[in-house]
């Protein structure tokens, strides 16, 4: 990005801001996303923790914390996955959190470490889609979607998201294109990215042609359901080091539910009250970050997520976006893997998309593109979309080793 | 603006009726309040009893200070839309054979940000309307987004015409067109718009004041129909049953009388022969073709009225017979809501305080004339409710019974038997 850097030398904001210098991710796998699986969700985490214990050479004894972020593990949750995977441990996690899992799961994961509760945390979303499983899980997500929102045609998520695109756009001038711009952006990152279901070039025509979902929201607004994990392993510095695993750094991280409730529209997200402290902890400012993976389940949610990360102000979004390109190599590189829009939305494993490719982007593991002399990536989440907003949103600033 | 519904075409016999499907149906227990309110046609949300916020979605505490005394209370509706959206994916099968949806995000000026159908003639967000509840295919209360000055022909908007059942082209059976009240019905539905009205009459061979008249209406097709006959009854459904979009159960039999004014038990059978199996014999005849036709086309199947009486919530004792044949209606009637759910057609109960006929002779004012009745059996279906209680009788019974049955039981022991 076109700034100057001066990252090193500001110092961190002191108060309770948690240092987490002496903890680490690292070992960042996917377990390849498939449009429909026949499998459990299950099959999904087993495969997700077999590749983590590739990934860094330990042995199953040696994961002694788990994280699981799942909505199609019913009836079990993460403690039913113990015995089915075979594993004994002394700290663990279920996230139903959606896409805020994996943020939230970092988070916890980095304190349990350094509170000395786990040795090795194995962080890992995942969900398993069958034919029918997408449509049935709408109508029994909440108590106030059942109540007050699915009986209103059905539409899911892009009925809701289509209100705030609408609102949106009438209220900061925003186009269709200017969130073609971001979709078609991420479709060429996709194109660069070996696990994304999306593998053709998109184009803007293609983008504002696309069939009617729920207007002004077309086929190309939206993320595709679909089967898969990520994961990550969380341990010390010392640790990493000792397996000669490459590991990025956590500089900061935030987490926020329920943020403005008396908006009577999800015009911002909790970010806004956080991001202040998510910067003065990590040490650096938003012209330091190299690349942004947003939780991009629709385009205008990106440029929400840039405004209240404080890239730009409110309702200049559409004007950042005209200003800057966010291919890998663009002035900003936004969601470099391709982002949900391309790769797929795996459920929970949504959550974890983004800090995964940071995690590959910041330890030179790339399988997409990497974007170049990367130090500093931000990973958002956000999710649960219960009734008209998400309530979960969080963020974390990664670094590379030596930043 | 909405364009008035064209005239349905004639029904293609050869063609596949379509099976009606429902909107979601599932709901918390909180969230039946909103139906309960619907069904009266009123508009209802939980308010805090101790700071006053008002909730939505329904819940079990305040958002605000978490007190568990929600109650529900009358809501203007007033509220601003935010942002429309047009859904033409949908994920569940009643919408899918509907779309494109309009659906509007308004906030009410009441606080909260509702999701509601939206009628059309709403000016584009952002702009003022109004919510009001409805009952849905499904019988549920949902809300609607409403323009804040009628347009013309809303009531055949498509989206509100799915939650009334606007007799609007419809063919409508009264099962007894020899009272008052039944002569009164008819023609109230056929101003309305009732597309064609079959009218029943016991006892064929005799003539009935009123006869004349009804047979000079175009719109009127008389048809000899005894609800104490199970022969009559499946004969006419046998012929017309198919073609019913709307059913009013006027047929009724009426006695002043508790229990020591008289010996024996044929009057109180005679009442229960018309106003409890006379029910039961057209539900079983009528009932399971019309939920079969609950989505067949824009002039479905839509509803079936019972003309009960404000008796049958409490016993009236001068009128204790009678009073026991509507209670025994009353409970037969919700069994059939039940089973016509499945079709989406609504069971309408109407109770109305005393009429003004021979039969009441001896009850003092207010009472209520029959076309009074009729007009509140038409409101009832355009306003798609499923319980009305014409007349101010009807309205202070029902508040004292809502209060108290206990002290609208003694109450009412004071008028003897």
């Amino acid at each position: 990005m076109v700034r100057a850097r001066k990252a090193a030398s500001k110092p961190r904001s002191s108060g309770s801001f948690r240092d987490y210098r002496d903890v680490v991710v690292t070992a960042p796998v996917t377990v390849p996303y498939v449009r429909h699986s026949i499998r459990g969700a299950h099959w999904f985490v087993a495969r997700a923790l077999s590749r983590l214990l590739e990934e860094s050479g330990l042995e199953k004894p040696d994961v002694d914390g788990l994280s699981v972020g799942s909505f199609t593990l019913a009836p079990d949750t993460a403690i039913g996955l113990t015995q089915h995977l075979g594993v004994t441990l002394r700290w663990l996690d279920h996230i139903p959190l959606g896409g805020a899992c994996g943020i939230v799961a970092l988070r916890r994961a980095l304190a349990a470490v350094q509170g000395g509760d786990a040795e090795v945390v194995a962080c890992i979303g995942a969900d398993t889609n069958h034919v029918d499983s997408f449509r049935q899980s709408l109508g029994s997500f909440s108590v106030f979607a059942r109540d007050a929102v699915f009986p209103y045609g059905s539409g899911g998520p892009n009925a809701s998201f289509a209100f705030l695109t609408a609102y949106y756009m009438r209220t900061y001038g925003a186009t269709r294109e200017d969130f073609g711009k971001l979709c078609i952006a991420q479709r060429d990152n996709a194109l660069a990215y070996p696990h994304a279901l999306f593998k053709k070039q998109l184009s803007m025509e293609q983008y504002l042609e696309a069939r009617l979902i729920s207007d002004p929201i077309r086929l190309f607004d939206c993320v595709m359901p679909c089967a898969g994990a990520e994961g990550f392993l969380v341990m010390s510095r010392r640790r990493a080091e000792a397996l000669g695993l490459p590991y990025a750094i956590v500089r900061s991280t935030c987490e926020r539910h329920n943020a403005f409730p008396e908006d009577p529209i999800q015009i911002r997200g909790g970010w806004v009250l956080d991001r202040d402290h998510l910067y003065g902890a990590a040490g650096v400012e938003p012209g330091d970050i190299d690349f942004v993976e947003t939780y991009d389940d629709y385009p205008v949610m990106s440029v929400i997520q840039i405004e209240d990360l404080g890239f730009c102000a409110k309702g200049e979004g559409a004007e950042f976006i005209r200003r800057h390109s966010f291919t890998t190599d663009g002035s900003f590189p936004l969601n470099t893997s391709g982002g949900q829009l391309s790769v797929g939305q795996a459920g929970c494993a949504a959550g974890f998309l983004g800090l995964v490719e940071s995690i590959r982007q910041l330890t030179g593991r790339n399988l997409a593109r990497a974007v170049p002399h990367a130090r500093f990536g931000l990973a958002v989440g956000f999710g649960m979309i219960t009734y008209d907003r998400g309530l979960c949103s969080g963020a974390a600033v990664l670094g590379r080793a030596d930043a | 603006m909405t364009a008035p519904l064209a005239r349905p075409r004639r029904k293609n016999p050869v063609l596949r009726t379509p099976q009606p499907l429902l909107p979601p149906w599932a709901r918390s227990r909180a969230a039946l309040g909103l139906t309960a309110a619907a069904a009266l046609g009123r508009f209802e949300l939980q308010v805090c009893e101790r700071c006053a916020a008002v909730q939505y979605p329904p819940r079990e505490a305040c958002h605000r200070c978490l007190c568990d005394a929600l109650v529900w209370r009358e809501q203007s509706g007033a509220g601003a839309l935010l942002a429309t959206t047009i859904v033409h994916h949908s994920h569940d099968l009643y919408f899918r054979e509907r779309v494109p949806w309009r659906l509007g995000l308004v906030q009410l000026d009441a606080g909260p940000t509702v999701l509601a159908h939206l009628v059309a003639g709403c000016a584009p967000a952002p702009s003022r309307v109004w919510i009001g509840a409805r009952l849905d295919k499904s019988g549920q209360g949902v809300l609607l987004a409403f323009p804040t000055e009628e347009v013309p022909n809303m009531a055949d908007d498509r989206e509100l015409r799915e939650m009334s059942c606007d007799p609007k082209y419809r063919k409508v059976l009264v099962t007894d067109g020899k009272t008052r009240v039944g002569q009164a019905t008819v023609r109230a539905l056929i101003d309305a718009g009732a597309d064609l009205v079959w009218v029943g009459y016991a006892e064929p061979w005799k003539k009935f004041p009123g006869f004349a008249e009804l047979e000079a209406l175009p719109q009127a097709t008389l048809v000899p129909l005894d609800v104490t006959d199970s022969r009559s009854v499946k004969e006419v459904a046998a012929e017309i049953g198919g073609k019913v979009d709307i059913l009013v159960n006027t047929a009724e039999m009426h006695r002043a009388h508790g229990i020591a004014s008289r010996s024996g038990v044929d009057v109180a059978r005679s009442e229960m022969d018309v106003n409890y199996f006379g029910l039961l014999r057209l539900a079983q005849e009528f009932g399971p073709v019309m939920r079969s036709r609950g989505a067949d086309g824009p002039a479905s199947a839509t509803a079936w009225v019972n003309v009960l009486s404000i008796y049958a919530l409490t016993n009236y004792p001068p009128q204790g017979t009678f009073s026991a044949s509507k209670a025994a209606a009353f409970s037969l009637s919700q069994c059939l809501r039940a089973e016509m759910r499945a079709g989406g057609v609504r069971v309408i109960n109407v109770f109305p305080g005393p009429l003004d006929d021979e039969w009441n002779q001896s009850v003092p004012p207010p009472k209520l004339s029959p076309e009074a009745l009729a007009k509140s059996i038409v409101k009832a279906l355009q306003d798609g409710v499923e319980d009305a209680y014409p007349g101010d009788v009807a309205q202070e019974w029902l508040a004292r019974f809502r209060e108290s049955p206990k002290t609208l039981e003694r109450e009412l022991s004071a008028a003897g038997g």
